[in-house]
């Protein structure tokens, strides 16, 4: 199968931003990068899915920079990268996502696979609009996903239970957690990565029509309080957890 | 990938890697998170080295990652080779211990002083994990002193017949190959040191464990005992000759230690000013205490100061420019550093430190053998001191 994987370039999530100066980005000084934890998911199932013959591209929209995320998944085995280059990633996906349309068009791929979502922006948006630009049908946030000949059953988890659902190849699948356990980057595959094409263009980007207008960090967590020690502080800290946290 | 543990980088220092170094580094941190860290306080309790691993570390290629493709190994450099042994020993120095010995002292033997037939048939099978070696130098009576050796190897007609006993050897009874070294000349003659491959289900060879160890829990150290061991011609290292060859293969292993040392003190300051930020006591963090304060700028201080030695050093050493005597330096000062690292964070810890749910005491226990093996810290003092004047004072 020929499958493209969409990735991109996030801030490590045990990193603590600190928001720029600007106030609508994040300051990148000190902050550690990787690949977004969800597209780890898509690259691991394209990697299984790949077959003979068979070829995984993987293509990012970003900066310079996302050119180490690229080497990333190559290292875990993909075949070759796309990044497509802009000066600073746009808040608005629907703009990202028509660039990646732009480029995966005629690529002839089987399978667009997606993380579900960007862990920075949290968006949602750019894999299922992007398989509506394709004409493609679009099964997001899959668990499980079987392959017989050109039909495609993926299992979802909804509200309560699984959810099966079916399309025909080729099509855009957004990936979730529990799909698959992501390899690491072996150390081999780390230098083969470096040997691995890159081709980098500029991105065929829209005008974006929405924009960030602030970032705030969530307010600080209050300290604790001890109510007390033993079954003696238990009907205090009900009526606490009931009056003051409303948690029931 | 998103590891919880950030690592100690007081100085940027990871800016002075190349980024396959830094995904070298970023592959084994989270391995070592996600695969090592649930498993080695039970592993280490229990006394026994966490073998199931192995095939995973192989598959990753941990295993004398700084060897050529060619015979199945990474091809990495000496600074990517080090950074491995850094985060593995974040872990437990048992597992970097591990593959010290494989990749440092088994298949650098066989890759320096092997035929390229004994390379193509043993490297690619110690680099998957289908194989694992030890390396049989040190004996009851001579651990400083190789030289004096009385382990021997006489040739017969259709190879060698080795008889002698080594002590100390980490992996022995779990090894499938030994890298045995013998005298094949007579008793004082150091000159007739050489190497030889040894199948450890040979007859007359047996390994037997060590007991009682209250260090490097978690791994295997044994003694093996070769009794009229006949091997064939083919089990000689044809290059290897004198006490030179091995000391060449230790020189290999200290090397990574002094990356691998400085690792596990990176993450006893990581535990420690996790648990100084955490830890009220007086109504306030204890890291708001001077005593605490002035603990953990010693710390940070000195593994900074080791970091950028290793560094140095690696960079040396991909030149082709390191001298043995500089590895003696680092190996000397950052275990040191280890120790004293280790020591400070389990009293920051205060009660809590003693337990091995906090890595501090393992650590702490484990470094008492890194600080004594390959080359004591005593001879790395006694080396760099032949070095500077120019006088031997161990002879």
């Amino acid at each position: 199968m020929k499958i493209a994987v969409c990735i991109k370039r996030v801030p490590d999530t045990e990193t603590r931003v600190k928001i720029a100066g600007d106030g609508v980005s994040i300051d990148e000084a000190g902050v550690k990068f990787i690949l977004n934890p969800y597209d780890e998911f898509a690259v691991e199932e394209a990697l299984q899915r790949r077959g003979e013959p068979g070829e995984v591209v993987v293509v990012t929209l970003g900066t310079d920079a996302a050119a180490e995320t690229i080497r990333t998944a190559l290292a875990m085995g993909a075949d070759r990268g796309v990044l497509l280059k802009v000066d600073r990633i746009p808040a608005d996906a629907l703009a990202i996502a028509k660039a990646l349309a732009a480029e995966l068009k005629d690529g002839g791929y089987d399978l667009v696979l997606f993380g579900k979502i960007a862990v920075d922006d949290y968006n949602h948006s750019v894999g299922v609009m992007t398989a509506e630009l394709l004409g493609m049908p679009c099964i997001s946030a899959a668990v499980k996903l079987t392959v017989d000949g050109r039909r495609l059953t993926v299992e979802r988890e909804v509200e309560g239970g699984i959810e099966v659902d079916e399309c025909e190849l080729p099509a855009v699948i957004t990936c979730d957690k529990g799909l698959n356990t992501p390899r690491y980057p072996a150390l081999k595959g780390i230098m083969a990565a470096k040997k691995k094409p890159i081709e980098t263009k500029p991105a065929a980007l829209p005008a974006a029509r929405v924009t960030v207008r602030s970032l705030a960090l969530p307010p600080e967590r209050k300290e604790g309080r001890i109510v007390g020690e033993g079954a003696a502080a238990v009907p205090e800290l009900v009526r606490l957890l009931r009056q003051e946290a409303k948690a029931f | 990938m998103a590891s919880a543990y950030e690592g100690v980088d007081f100085y940027d220092i990871s800016a002075q890697l190349s980024e396959e170094e830094r995904a070298v580094r970023d592959t084994v941190r989270a391995w070592v998170d996600e695969k090592l860290m649930p498993v080695i306080n039970e592993a280490y309790i229990e006394g026994r080295f966490p073998r199931q691993l192995v095939p995973e570390m192989a598959e990753l290629g941990f295993f004398g990652a700084n060897l050529p493709e060619e015979y199945g190994c990474a091809g990495l450099n000496n600074v990517a080779y080090g950074l491995i042994m850094q985060e593995l020993e974040r872990g437990d120095s048992g597992v970097r211990s591990f593959a010290s010995v494989q990749g440092a002292l088994v298949m650098y033997p066989i890759y320096a002083f092997g035929s390229e037939e004994q390379k193509k048939h043993w490297l690619p099978k110690l680099a998957s994990g289908e194989l694992i070696g030890c390396f049989g130098l040190t004996e009851p009576d001579y651990g400083s002193n190789p030289a004096g050796m009385i382990t021997t190897a006489k040739e017969t007609a259709s190879g060698w017949v080795l008889n002698g006993a080594k002590m100390w050897i980490t992996n022995g009874s779990t090894a499938d190959v030994a890298i045995v070294w013998a005298k094949t000349g007579a008793i004082d003659d150091t000159k007739s040191i050489r190497g030889f491959i040894v199948p450890t289900k040979t007859k007359g060879f047996s390994a037997r464990d060590q007991k009682g160890k209250l260090s490097l829990r978690a791994s295997d150290t044994s003694e093996l005992v070769l009794q009229n061991v006949e091997v064939g011609k083919d089990a000689l290292l044809p290059e290897s000759g004198g006490v030179k060859s091995p000391l060449m293969c230790l020189t290999q292993a200290r090397y990574g230690i002094a990356w691998g040392a400085l690792g596990a003190a990176m993450g006893c300051y990581a535990e420690a000013l996790a648990y100084a930020k955490q830890r009220v006591m007086f109504g306030k963090p204890i890291g708001g205490y001077q005593l605490q304060q002035a603990r953990l700028a010693e710390m940070l201080t000195e593994i900074t100061k080791g970091q950028l030695l290793v560094l140095h050093l690696g960079r040396l050493k991909d030149q082709g420019a390191m001298r043995p005597q500089q590895v003696s330096l680092a190996k000397r000062n950052n275990v040191n550093v280890a120790c004293e690292v280790a020591r400070e964070a389990r009293r920051l810890l205060g009660a809590n430190g003693i337990l091995v749910e906090y890595s501090a005491m393992r650590h702490m226990a484990n470094l008492e053998s890194v600080y004594t093996y390959e080359g004591t810290h005593d001879m790395h003092t006694l080396i760099l001191g032949e070095d500077v004047t120019g006088l031997a004072a161990f002879e």
